[in-house]
């Protein structure tokens, strides 16, 4: 029992992930944490979609199931886990069966390399940006699988131009990653790296955020990544796919209840993925805004205050609503419920002010916070572009982003080598 | 990363013969199956414990290339067109083998390689000695990106161009008997 207790404080005291010590007992604690974390994010994201999507188009969105439609994501899954689950009889069962156990386990191992902090990630791999990019490139083949084993032809369809549309930008999305590599290995030891963790200490080390790297380019390869990842997840205005108007749901027209479920979880989780790439490669992955110049004790104190402020405020925000909720009795248990809400982020907010707390926290509260401005942007996208024509797609896809992408990386060659080339000019001209 | 024996070594018989096994009977059923999409399927997951192999050998940057490029990108393509086929037609014909002969020798000449390298002993020493060897897998892309670009260790730089070439001209010839006018 006490070596146990031994087992579990000695990684407290080293500064490396879970996977990196070796702890297996904190690895399955971190694997936890991150699975409860995503499905909260999936449920949150739900509600904010459907919410900030109506606002957008001046309507109230859910406003029936709670205070403000708060546990409309709960009576969903509800709804979903009761509902009949059909497998249609000309369908290949077995493949149908399997194909959305694949799509969430490729969104969901993902998160073993991200790193929410410099020790806050499950494991910390030599091939980290590597292993994200291949096993995220798994999910396609899930849907592929779901498509054509429904033996129906939309889901066919949507299948099809699921894996042209994948398959066509993930190359520019590669050549977007591979100069933000190349970026990593401009320093005095001149070796790059492909592990996430690494690549945040490289722009810490090198001062500047990648997106700022040698402007623009650090920004191009980071608008061809935003552009390209909305694609992968199959997202608006890339969605066609699934696309509503034209094949009813796409690749998962056939599917109902707990299966589907699963593809939104999934879909919502690799969502999560991308935008963790994003942030990870280009806006600092866990580093709070100027880690440089703002590196003093006052400052660490202050940027360690933000996780606390920020649920006060949504508490606060909270009580202001409950205030006006209507004045009748028929609305006294949503009131109470909104008032219950507020308290329970109120105290959340109160926990993350504990000094021991906030120091392990405001990592992982500023990687969530650039992750959740990019999961704004997906609802922003959806409420605002409309699709686009699947020959659109491809010219965007091969004749826009990939030449450049191409470009791109030549161009950060050039430019983080210009010292050396230089020098080599010089040698040929005067030798 | 990795302070060098804190993590009980992944590379044990158990895992090889697992990943193994698994190769195997992916590969015996991508020649069994009368449906093709099952058959693509069953390759999916011999490539996918190659990568794990890959893994064993400590070469982790071999095995995310393996996954990005076979499982992620070659094998949605092949499937991409095996959907389009009709798959009741394809289900009623009868499967047949004309080259069992010719496969026959191709292996046995294989297997007879791989016994013979792994037996052969040149100056004394075995090409495969006993006992686990100790890569550092944590500087494992620096290392594959050393032995392609270094200026003193690099040497495979030309065979690996050489190979970039060939696939090109596979791309051409493909695009050139598909399409009657270029």
């Amino acid at each position: 029992m006490h070596a146990f207790i031994e087992y579990i404080q000695s990684y407290l005291n080293s500064d490396l992930t879970p996977g990196g010590a070796g702890n297996i007992f904190w690895a399955t604690v971190y694997i936890l944490l991150v699975f409860v974390g995503l499905s909260i994010a999936v449920i949150a994201m739900n509600w904010l979609e459907r919410k900030i999507l109506a606002h957008m188009q001046v309507r109230l969105g859910p406003m029936r199931v709670g205070p403000h439609g708060l546990l409309q994501p709960i009576a969903d899954a509800i709804k979903l886990l009761l509902k009949e689950d059909i497998i249609p009889a000309e369908a290949d069962a077995a493949i149908f069966w399997i194909a959305p156990f694949m799509v969430v386990l490729a969104a969901f191992t993902v998160f073993v390399v991200v790193p929410f902090g410099p020790t806050h990630a499950i494991t910390d791999m030599n091939i980290g940006i590597l292993f994200m990019l291949g096993v995220s490139s798994l999910s396609v083949l899930g849907i592929v699988m779901a498509g054509w084993a429904s033996n129906s032809h939309y889901p066919l369809i949507g299948a099809l131009r699921s894996s042209a549309q994948m398959v066509s930008y993930e190359v520019a999305m590669g050549l977007a990653v591979l100069s933000v590599i190349l970026m990593t290995s401009l320093n005095p030891e001149s070796t790059g790296t492909l592990s996430m963790i690494g690549i945040v200490q490289a722009q810490f080390a090198q001062g500047e955020w990648f997106i700022f790297k040698f402007f623009p380019l650090g920004l191009i390869g980071f608008v061809i990544f935003a552009i390209a990842m909305v694609a992968e997840t199959n997202r608006a205005p890339f969605d066609l796919p699934e696309a509503e108007s034209e094949l009813t749901a796409g690749f998962h027209t056939e599917y109902s209840g707990f299966r589907w479920s699963l593809f939104f979880l999934a879909e919502y989780s690799a969502m999560i993925a991308v935008s963790s790439i994003a942030v990870t490669l280009w806006l600092g992955g866990w580093l709070h805004p100027f880690p440089n110049l703002l590196n003093s004790p006052t400052w660490e104190l202050i940027f360690s205050l933000f996780p606390g402020i920020s649920f006060v405020l949504l508490a606060l925000m909270c009580f202001y609503n409950t205030a006006r909720m209507p004045k009748h009795p028929l609305f006294r248990v949503q009131t109470l419920g909104l008032a219950g809400f507020g308290v329970v982020l109120g105290l959340i907010g109160l926990i993350l002010f504990i000094p021991a707390v906030r120091m392990r926290v405001t990592d992982i509260f500023w990687f969530a916070t650039k992750v959740a401005a990019f999961m704004y942007l997906y609802i922003w996208y959806r409420g605002t572009f409309p699709r686009y024509r699947f020959d659109q797609l491809m010219k965007v896809g091969w004749k826009i982003l990939l030449p450049m992408g191409l470009a791109l990386l030549i161009l950060t060659a050039v430019v983080g080598m210009r010292t050396e080339l230089w020098a080599e000019l010089q040698g040929a001209l005067h030798p | 990363m990795i302070p060098a024996g804190t993590n009980p070594p992944v590379a044990t018989s158990f895992f090889f013969y697992l990943l193994a096994a698994t190769m195997i009977i992916g590969g015996v059923l991508v020649i069994t199956r009368k449906n093709a999409v099952h058959s693509a399927l069953a390759l999916i997951s011999t490539l996918l414990a190659q990568a794990a192999l890959y893994l064993m050998l400590y070469a982790p940057f071999v095995a995310g290339v393996q996954i990005i490029l076979y499982a992620g990108g070659i094998m949605v393509l092949f499937l991409f067109v095996i959907m389009l086929i009709s798959i009741e037609r394809a289900e009623k014909e009868r499967q047949f083998n004309k080259q069992w002969l010719v496969g026959m020798v191709a292996a046995t000449a294989l297997g007879g390689l791989f016994i013979a390298v792994y037996t052969t002993t040149t100056k004394g020493k075995m090409l495969f000695p006993e006992g686990r060897m100790t890569y550092g897998e944590t500087q494992n892309t620096q290392a594959v990106a050393a032995l392609l670009f270094d200026r003193n260790a690099g040497q495979y730089m030309f065979a690996f161009e050489i190979a970039s070439l060939l696939l090109l001209v596979a791309i051409i010839g493909a695009v050139v008997m598909a399409k009657k006018r270029i």
